[in-house]
């Protein structure tokens, strides 16, 4: 069983503000790091590598430097590693970002699964699963919570909906976006570091290793949707505050909810 | 795309551009400053960077023709043919949208033995129900759905599709909006149609720090997915007028690698994302006995309690009761947060709330800036105080009565 787990790397702290006055982003100390999502569908394909066996290759698009997430995969106990990086990929959306991770994965080629975390916590759109698997032409599961079985032709797996657990047996070659939680993610290991390092090697795949190098297909040019503006949320208009003695403040909230009737 | 005119650069507008770039893109490259795939084209470095240094270049690129594309139409979310509420709400935005351009407002229905459950959308002022009413489309299994809705794009050719945020909308909305190669906007709290038929949308990014209005000027259909209860459902119409059109579908179309061996219902009770009143307990609770406290409150309100991440890290609750980007979407009559700072991330979740209470004791905690109703204090006393007022009054009307 080989495994692919697409991974990101996002910055490591999602409290960034906008400046009103100028529109820029306050981005003071933004570290990067791997997205926390990612950690669950690493833990999935290292669970099923234990029973099943086969390889774990991790993909990332990003500048060179996301290298350093595919290395804490390592650490993990990933065995193979990829960066797509190039210039032509700035600006992508989700469209261009899932073309451009199928066309890498096209590239690597011998596997049977590919699994993803929920979603990223810099976009949080959790779509860049399902157009993978759309624009590689296999079928696809998000919202998994247990894997349940692994055969040699299909995975049963468990999906999570709103109101109901569904059972799905899938054929492979799939794609699964797995639940957080699914696992409980093992931390980088000190001695697989010391194993890994020097002797592990990034792969860096860009535009002209693709089948598809057509680079109206990449980046912003592949991108169907454009950021107009972005703006710092609005903050609520009706607003009264209230100070006083605990007893005063205890009184006017039950005021409150007796005028709104709430009670 | 992006140009750095590189002769203009000296160290200082280097500087200066690497400070402005949210993303870090600006890296330094064989050719000077380089622009790497981080960047995410928000443009902030033509803008209020130094003029004349990063230039932004427009790509002619062929053009869609808009007036092909006509109508706004809602996916109908639903289970066993029992509608989302989500599904009602949409085509309320979707009608609001419609008059604009003076478009229909279609509805999208796949599943099996739903036809006759079809009229119920009428009612809201669908003007056309189109209807894939197969077997083998009893369970949500991407493929076939996928390809039921290929066929309705390519047959009717609608503009904007508005799909609600549900696992279900969520996993097959990208898988549709891929085939086409066209933009799909997630999660999108305010849409607006311009008269040119391109949807404004507006939506949260950066874990809801920051707001970003998205458009796709050049590809239709356009989609986008929005969260249960962000809109107001549309009050139901006496008269229903629209049409149901039931569509036929190649059998080669229905075929699946996907097998569906069981499905049992999730226990709800846990679900707060219905509730009514919600009290959410944040940071400021100290310990797990406080809750006793906060239960009590909630039980003499019917209310639900809830809470932020910190809280469930500390095992004090199911994870299923977390409000925020990462947990659920409320939209209660009322909420009380207590002991909660409102960083963004709880925010985003609850912050269309009808009636916000917030009670902390930093007056600068953020969750001010969202609440109607802002109280400054000690909620180890206010909680209490307020406790012994509702009893008493229970037992004053009780008296009375």
């Amino acid at each position: 069983m080989n495994t692919i787990v697409c991974i990101k790397q996002v910055p490591g702290t999602t409290s960034v503000e906008v400046d009103p006055g100028t529109g820029v982003l306050k981005r003071e100390g933004i570290e990067a790091k791997m997205n926390p999502y990612d950690l669950f569908a690493l833990e999935t394909a290292l669970q099923i590598k234990e029973v099943k066996g086969g390889a774990i290759t991790s993909i990332t698009m990003g500048p060179p430097q996301a290298g350093e997430i595919i290395y804490e995969s390592f650490y993990m106990g990933v065995d193979e590693g990829y960066v797509l990086t190039d210039r032509k990929f700035a600006g992508a959306d989700v469209v261009a970002t899932s073309y451009t991770l199928s066309q890498g994965i096209r590239k690597i080629s011998n596997y049977d699964l590919i699994i993803c975390g929920k979603q990223t916590t810099d976009g949080d759109t959790a779509q860049v699963g399902p157009e993978v698997a759309e624009f590689l032409g296999i079928p696809h599961v998000a919202n998994v919570g247990k894997i349940l079985n692994i055969g040699k032709d299909s995975i049963t797996v468990q999906m999570n909906m709103e109101e109901t657990l569904e059972i799905q047996s899938i054929k492979l070659p799939c794609l699964i976006t797995v639940e957080k939680d699914i696992y409980t993610p093992r931390l980088p290991s000190y001695k697989k570091k010391i194993q890994t390092k020097d002797k592990k090697q990034l792969n860096y795949l860009s535009i002209k290793d693709f089948t598809d190098s057509n680079e109206q297909n990449y980046g912003l040019n592949g991108s169907p949707t454009q950021v107009e503006r972005i703006f710092p949320p609005e903050v609520s208009k009706e607003k009264i505050m209230l100070e006083g003695t605990s007893e005063d403040l205890s009184e006017k909230i039950f005021s409150l909810l007796v005028e709104k009737k709430f009670m | 795309m992006l140009k750095i005119n590189q002769e203009k650069i000296t160290e200082e507008i280097k500087k200066e551009l690497m400070g402005i770039c949210p993303f870090g893109a600006f890296i330094e490259g064989n050719n000077g400053l380089e622009i790497s795939a981080a960047c995410k084209m928000c443009k902030l470095c033509v803008k209020k960077g130094p003029a004349g240094i990063v230039e932004y270049l427009e790509e002619v690129k062929e053009t869609v023709n808009k007036d092909e594309w006509k109508g706004i139409t809602v996916y109908v979310d639903h289970l066993d043919g029992k509608i989302h509420p989500v599904t009602y709400e949409l085509i309320g935005k979707a009608k609001k949208l419609a008059k604009i351009t003076n478009h229909p407002v279609y509805a999208l229905f796949i599943g099996k033995n739903i036809t006759d459950k079809a009229k119920e959308l009428l009612c809201y002022g669908v003007d056309e129900v189109f209807v894939y009413d197969f077997k083998e489309l009893e369970y949500f299994v991407i493929e076939p759905y996928t390809n039921a809705f290929e066929d309705f794009i390519q047959k009717i050719k609608p503009s904007s599709i508005l799909v609600g945020a549900t696992n279900m909308g969520r996993s097959l909305a990208p898988r549709i909006a891929a085939r086409f190669r066209t933009g799909l906007t997630a999660d999108c709290t305010v849409l607006e149609m311009r008269e040119n038929t391109d949807l404004v949308q507006i939506r949260p990014a950066f874990g809801g720090n920051i707001m970003a209005q998205i458009v796709t000027t050049n590809n239709r259909p356009q989609f986008c997915t929005v969260r249960y209860k962000v809109f107001d459902a549309p009050e139901k119409i006496a008269r229903a007028s629209g049409n149901i059109t039931k569509m036929e579908l190649d059998n080669n179309k229905l075929v699946s690698n996907i097998k569906v061996l069981g499905i049992t219902k999730k226990e709800v009770e846990l679900d707060i994302s219905e509730a009514d009143v919600i009290i959410a307990a944040g940071r400021g609770v100290k310990s797990e006995k406080d809750m006793a406290m906060i239960s009590e409150l909630a039980e003499l309100l019917g209310a639900r309690t809830a809470c932020t991440r910190p809280l469930i890290e500390t095992g004090w609750f199911d994870s299923r009761l977390q409000i925020g980007l990462s947990g659920r979407t409320v939209k209660p009559k009322l909420i009380i947060t207590i002991g909660i700072s409102g960083a963004v991330q709880f925010a985003a979740g609850m912050q269309n709330s009808d009636v916000i209470i917030a009670i902390n004791n930093d007056p600068n905690a953020p969750i001010f800036n969202i609440a109607h109703y802002g109280i400054i204090g000690d909620l180890y006393e206010i909680i209490p105080g307020l406790i012994s007022k509702i009893k008493l009054g229970d037992s004053l009307v009780k008296a009375v009565v």
